[in-house]
């Protein structure tokens, strides 16, 4: 799985960083961003918890 | 869908200060959208259904700018007003954005978790205060109130010595009575708020709040002008201290009603961030979300034509029970993640996680520190605010 994020798309709520914490954290400007390493989604459960709980649909999810 | 003979008034008056108002039963049944009734006998749709709700706040063809016209009224007061701009929740993409983005960096979850300590200085001051006067208080006026506009007042860079004003004009801003109550308590804000801008623009030592900021990078910029700044802060202001003092207030009215699950959070602090979020869902205290649709949108084979207003009962459709088994049921174990409290799409409010950090200080303190902490007056006798507002307690009489 891959994780991508549109920043020009993401309005900063955090629900993805509240949501899987070991995954999405916000940077200095607010938006959202993968952690280093975790681009790859690390199969962590909560990762599709996350993509669904965006208010903007920001991040999209690709199998690979 | 199916459609009822009748439309039901919208909004009504809850019987119950944590249940859906019992007028809108029926509208269960009619799920994922129905008619109403406005104030002014204009007919809106009213959005029930958990996933077309989620569908439509994402929509940008549903707009928020309530100077268009037909922008659908809940009250009189509300269309008295309707002309004056509101920051943020009251306008559309692009502008929107360029609003949004320039708060964003202040209301991170990284900032709120910065903020905690701050805000439980706040709450254990506040509580220091009410215990040190002795039972019984109205928990309103000694804590759910003054906790967080104490702490919107730190982040923004308002003298928190102005409360007694700008929680008053708040107060009629969003409850009236009248029209002109709303439209003069907008008035006297604005010019507080421009005053505040004057004696921040001669500081030569900037404070370190939002305001601060604001004016003394954005405005100088040339990022921001003076009235779109005034209105940014009426908002930040207003939507900072009002909301989360109602869910402060009404969540521990129904914690106080819910001895049982009130008993498991105290034995197991762990559970606070998932309670915080379900109470959220259970009270759903701004219940009634405006749109508007700028372009005919098929929707559960129907089609909201364009001009059409669309309201979002977001008490009803936290209840949905094709998300939320046995969704009347208080239960910290479900999963609640996406109720939306808060909102969704663009405008999913700017604050939560500053919020959720308030809710989470102020119930976890009030409940450790008085352990025996009980209403004061029957609960049925306990007064709290009419269906056309923010949801929340009037006055909540306790001791322990």
């Amino acid at each position: 799985m891959h994780i991508d994020i549109d920043k020009d798309v993401c309005i900063g709520a955090g629900q993805c960083a509240l949501a899987a914490p070991g995954v999405f954290t916000q940077d200095d400007d607010g938006y959202s961003t993968v952690l280093p390493g975790s681009e790859g989604g690390t199969g962590h459960p909560m990762v599709r918890e996350a993509a669904r709980a965006c208010p903007v649909g920001a991040i999209a999810l690709t199998d690979t | 869908m199916t459609e009822l003979s009748d439309p039901v008034a919208f909004p009504q008056d809850r019987t119950c200060p944590y249940q859906p108002p019992t007028a809108y039963d029926p509208l269960r049944d009619t799920r994922p959208l129905t008619h109403v009734t406005l104030f002014d006998g204009r007919p809106a749709w009213l959005v029930t259904g958990h996933g077309v709700a989620r569908d439509l706040l994402a929509d940008p063809r549903l707009s928020t700018d309530r100077t268009r016209p037909g922008f659908p009224a809940p009250t009189e007061r509300f269309a008295a007003v309707r002309h004056k701009k509101t920051a943020l929740l009251g306008v559309d993409d692009p502008e929107h954005r360029v609003q949004r983005r320039m708060m964003v960096p202040s209301f991170t979850l990284k900032r709120a978790g910065e903020m905690r300590p701050s805000i439980q200085r706040i709450v254990d001051e506040r509580l220091d205060a009410m215990i040190a006067q002795g039972p019984p208080v109205d928990l309103v006026s000694a804590f759910a109130l003054p906790v967080p506009s104490m702490v919107i007042c730190a982040l923004l860079g308002v003298p928190y010595a102005d409360h007694e004003f700008f929680e008053e004009q708040s107060r009629r801003l969003l409850r009236g009575p009248t029209a002109d109550d709303v439209v003069r308590a907008r008035d006297r804000l604005e010019e507080y708020i421009g005053e505040l801008v004057d004696r921040k623009q001669k500081d030569q030592q900037p404070g370190d709040g939002v305001l601060d900021d604001l004016v003394h990078q954005r405005l100088r910029q040339g990022d921001v002008d003076r009235e779109e700044l005034t209105a940014l802060a009426i908002i930040l202001l207003v939507a900072g201290h009002e909301t989360t003092a109602n869910m402060i207030s009404l969540g521990t009215y129904t914690l106080l009603q819910h001895p049982g699950e009130l008993a498991q959070l105290r034995e197991d602090p762990t559970l606070l961030p998932a309670a915080v979020e379900e109470l959220m869902r259970m009270l759903s205290i701004a219940d009634g979300l405006l749109r508007q649709a700028t372009e005919d949108i098929e929707v559960a084979g129907t089609t909201i034509r364009a001009g059409d207003g669309v309201i979002f009962s977001t008490s009803v459709i936290n209840r949905d029970e094709t998300v939320y088994a046995r969704p009347d049921t208080l239960d910290w174990h479900r999963s609640t993640r996406h109720h939306v409290a808060f909102g969704f799409g663009i405008h999913q409010c700017l604050g939560q996680n500053l919020a959720r950090a308030e809710m989470e200080s102020a119930l976890h303190s009030l409940f450790a520190r008085l352990p025996g902490l009980r209403l004061a007056a029957p609960a049925e006798t306990i007064p709290f605010k009419p269906g056309d507002t923010i949801q929340g307690m009037l006055e909540l009489p306790v001791t322990w």
